[in-house]
């Protein structure tokens, strides 16, 4: 043996394999990665996969077997729901393990732990982990297993799928490990009932949280009360509520009293507010309907669902289709927890869109020194209580996180908190997600549901974020309830910041269930809900919140002409590109704009705009001008109105506020540039907008509506260009009922018809494995982006010899 | 023959880690040159060329043979996640590169356990 150069071989070996073994900054272990032994190839699935297999658990209590058809979609035929929910875990994890304990990263703030504390400039730690944490979302998990506890059927079923998930997660080697965990060089952890309360908790985060209360508060400051009214008026001219006009309310909940000194309401902050933090989409919402047998031609109602959501890979949906004694349940689940929550019975169906009212609000907290463990409240003096969230981080230290529990909620802003406090104060959050609730029951009962009673019965278990439950049964029962316990507030309650030292500013109680927003059998023969308000102001309570209003006035006119109502037709409305807000906006603009004043690129595009069908199609370039040109025209109002001296965030009004006060006014007061001498006229600010975009748009390559943006469906980390789906030929957008944006829209869409062999249709941009080395990775998403729809194979007993099904899986009792 | 012994003894117990890689780790892939060079009398450079054409080799039909199985699915796709700028048969060659390099660094390490290949020879 020759020591040295051994000795030195040996070193330069070890250290190669070393270096190729570690995680260097972002770059993956090379070497660990790259081999075709454990790396990114052993995810290459075989185009020719056989998926069928034997599995074996001594958790399970009789044998179950799963059914794979040709699109991957499992028809579980269990014994009962116990096992049933143990295959469902095994099933997510075993298709989309990494996307499910990501998504609980997230929603617990614990994305340090993988990402370290900062992505490029971006600090992980301040702008994710903690802003989670000090809203309360592991709060609102553990109140929800509080909840979970008291309901042994609940508890059984969570425990279920987690046995399940790990079931999967203990039997992989690392690898069999997702790609993701290999890139990001992490390895799964145990899954627990809690990591699927976090995830019906991001839910509400998703579509109940409302971080707007300073932009309105700074506006408001800034405007003054007159002038806010008329930015941020509560009721739109043109809108159609899903509980329609004229309906009258008795209520029984004791109404909402406005506290005696309303005033201080708008004496506070004056100082104006810094915080701004990132907020959900504000298009997180959704379009549903059902129409009765008296509209179909079949005579059985037809029920239609799209809830509009980020587009990622892999897809917030999974398809499913569970089968017990007790139930025959076909729809999408959550990858993370367990029941399907979109989807239909042997008896019913039901669908959901968000109801985007105002759970979500801020108090100030005047702490009596630096240390903060004393508050004013009510004339005395509080003591604080402290909780501490340690946030573990990769490759660093933890960060102990020390947050107030106030009366009304843990501080979420204070000094420490996001930035350094730049007016010196502290706001503690209420929301409503935080109460003890598991809305996990809600869908379990949805799930066995035989007629309307049931489904009430279910629904009322859900308590955020509030949803419009639609209800269509096979004995022609339609139903739409706006189901959640809805804080009893008074006018304008909760759109500002509120004096947290005065008990008078609370919430005084909820909304008593029966008096929630509903109907029943209306005479119409449809119900439907697109995120518009549910009711006008003849409700008696105060709503809050922001709210769509032209999908639900298209959906309800293009609904109360049609009769004799196929799939068919369903298919083509819920995939309609019709742009009614440019319909009402357009005579507008072209009554005002002065063409004698336009540059000569611009008369072409006026007269493209003057010659288009209204219709958000791929080919066409008059939606791209409208949207251009509205937004241009929309920005020049409104901003030298909403920019403060200080530059502190406000937020931006709705368009139908803009347009519904050109509408009225021509001299609607915003009109006017208040930065300048003269006095602008509509006239001026139109022309003056087409004459800017016509300058923008000659330098865009492709005016068509799908050439000029890119629709895309990204993968969850970061949207990774290799595993992300880029510039999709499809038209909609904002207002229109296919509300496809850029990188949001209708994440699942279904069309459920009550004949007695239930026919149904459904697409998501995705596909049902999350490996993006399988060709069922991204299966759907051309037929979704051509609004086509797959059929839905509700799969019987007597079936399981069918050429559709391709592989079984049998688990059985070990 | 020798070169040839260390180089087909390296593809072996190269695969071994590829049929046991629930239990063994990526980097027993070293250990397999290693073992071979260690084995087999040849003069240490000609134990790296060995080493290093072994496990290139065989992690060449590996991959290459998943990418097949796979119809390119994932290959196309990781070729611009990973910076190779969307060209798979670029980053086919460097996986196996990676794993030429590592044989080799590794046989040479255990060609020095032997004595000198010259002192039996002559």
């Amino acid at each position: 043996m020759r020591i040295l150069p051994f000795a030195i071989c040996a070193i330069i070996t070890t250290g190669l394999v070393i270096t190729l073994n570690t995680k260097i900054g972002s770059a993956p272990p090379m070497g660990k990665m790259m081999s075709p032994t454990h790396g990114f190839w052993q995810n290459a699935e075989a185009a020719e996969e056989n998926f069928s297999m034997d599995i074996s658990s001594p958790f399970l209590e009789q044998e179950v077997n799963v059914y794979l058809d040709d699109r991957l979609v499992p028809h579980v035929f269990a014994a009962n729901d116990h096992d049933a929910y143990f295959v469902q875990g095994y099933l997510h994890a075993k298709f989309r393990l990494w996307q499910m304990e990501f998504q609980v990263l997230a929603a617990s703030g614990r994305l340090c732990e993988v990402l370290g504390e900062k992505v490029g400039d971006k600090s992980v730690l301040e702008k994710h982990d903690r802003k989670f944490r000090r809203m309360g979302m592991m709060l609102a998990a553990e109140n929800s297993i509080k909840a979970m506890e008291k309901v042994p059927e609940d508890k059984a079923a969570m425990e279920a799928y987690a046995a399940g998930v790990n079931h999967y997660i203990n039997q992989l080697s690392p690898a069999d490990y997702p790609i993701e965990f290999k890139l990001l060089d992490y390895a799964p952890e145990q899954w627990t009932p809690l990591h699927s309360a976090l995830f019906l908790k991001y839910m509400s985060y998703d579509l109940a949280s409302d971080l707007d209360d300073f932009e309105f508060t700074n506006l408001r400051n800034h405007l003054g009360n007159a002038l806010m009214e008329k930015a941020f008026p509560i009721q739109a001219d043109s809108l159609d509520p899903i509980s329609p006009k004229g309906t009258k309310y008795a209520v029984t909940t004791p109404l909402p009293v406005a506290p005696a000194n309303l005033d201080l309401l708008y004496s506070v902050d004056a100082a104006g507010i810094a915080y701004q933090t990132e907020k959900p989409d504000p298009d997180n919402g959704s379009n549903n309907w059902v129409v009765g047998g008296s509209r179909t031609a079949s005579g059985r109602p037809i029920l239609c669902n799209d809830p509009h959501l980020g587009l990622n890979l892999p897809s917030l949906w999974y398809e499913i289709q569970i089968v017990t004694p007790e139930y025959n349940t076909y729809g999408v689940s959550f990858p993370g927890a367990p029941s399907v929550v979109i989807g239909f019975n042997d008896s019913i169906a039901w669908g959901v869109t968000n109801s985007s009212r105002d759970v979500m609000d801020f108090y100030e907290i005047k702490f009596r020194d630096s240390s903060m463990n004393e508050y004013w409240f009510n004339g005395n003096w509080k003591k604080t209580e402290w909780r501490t969230e340690t946030i573990r981080i990769r490759g660093k230290a933890d960060y102990i996180d020390k947050i107030p529990l106030t009366v009304w909620g843990p501080v979420m802003y204070d000094g420490t908190f996001d930035n350094p406090m730049q007016n010196g104060k502290a706001y503690a959050i209420r929301w409503k997600a935080i109460d003890n609730s598991l809305e996990l029951g809600a869908f379990k009962g949805l799930n066995r549901a035989k007629n309307y009673d049931d489904y009430l019965a279910a629904i009322r278990l859900f308590k955020c974020p509030g949803q419009n439950f639609v209800f269509a049964s096979k004995t022609d029962t339609i139903a739409w309830w706006q189901q959640a316990e809805f804080p009893a507030k008074w006018r304008r309650q909760g759109d500002y910041t509120m004096p947290g030292w005065d008990s008078t500013f609370r919430w005084q109680g909820f909304i008593q269930e029966g008096d929630n927003v509903h109907m029943k059998n209306p005479a119409r023969g449809f119900v439907s809900s697109a995120n518009q308000m549910p009711a006008d102001t003849a409700y008696p309570f105060y709503l809050g919140g922001l709210h769509d209003v032209y999908r639900g006035f298209i959906i309800n006119r293009k609904l109360s002409s049609m009769t004799g109502i196929s799939p068919n037709d369903m298919k083509q409305m819920q995939t309609d590109n019709y742009n009614v807000f440019a319909e009402m906006a357009r005579p507008l603009m072209l009554l005002h704009v002065d063409e004698s004043n336009l540059s000569s690129y611009a008369v072409q595009l006026l007269d493209e705009f003057r010659r288009w069908n209204l219709r958000a199609d791929t080919g066409e370039k008059g939606m791209t001008i409208f949207v251009e040109w509205w937004t241009d025209f929309a920005d020049t109002v409104w901003n030298d109105n909403l920019v403060r001296n200080d530059h502190l965030p406000t937020p931006r009004p709705q368009d139908n506020t803009l347009l519904e006060g050109i509408a009225r006014d021509s001299n609607f007061y915003f009109i006017d540039n208040i930065q300048t001498p003269e006095v602008e006229t509509l006239q001026q600010m139109l022309t003056a907008s087409l004459n800017k975009t016509a300058e923008n748009l000659k330098k865009a390559k492709d005016l068509t509506w799908s050439g000029y943006r890119n629709v895309r469906i990204s993968h969850l980390l970061s949207g990774l260009p290799g595993f992300s789906r880029l510039h999709l030929n499809i038209g909609g957008g904002n207002k229109i009922i296919n509300a496809t944006k850029e990188t949001h829209g209708p994440s699942w869409r279904v069309i459920v018809h009550m004949t007695d062999k239930t026919e149904a249709y459904g697409v998501y941009p995705g596909g049902q494995s999350g490996n993006p080395g399988s060709k069922f990775y991204d299966q759907f998403v051309d037929t979704w982006t051509k609004g086509e729809y797959n059929t839905l194979w509700m799969m019987g007993a007597d079936e399981k010899k069918s050429e559709k099904v391709k592989w079984t899986m049998k688990f059985s009792k070990s | 023959m020798k070169f040839f012994a260390v180089l087909i003894l390296s593809m072996l117990l190269g695969y071994l880690v590829y049929i046991f890689n629930s239990t063994l780790p990526w980097w027993c892939v070293s250990l397999a040159a290693f073992i071979a060079a260690a084995s087999v009398p040849l003069k240490p450079w000609l134990s790296f060329v060995a080493g290093f054409a072994g496990i290139f080799l065989l992690w060449s039909v590996l991959v290459f043979w998943l990418d097949k199985e796979n119809g390119g699915v994932l290959s196309a796709k990781m070729a611009q996640v990973l910076p190779f700028n969307g060209s798979a048969i670029v980053m086919m060659l460097a996986s196996a590169l990676i794993g030429g390099i590592v044989g080799g660094f590794s046989a040479l390490t255990g060609s020095f356990i032997r004595k000198k290949p010259a002192s039996s020879t002559h």
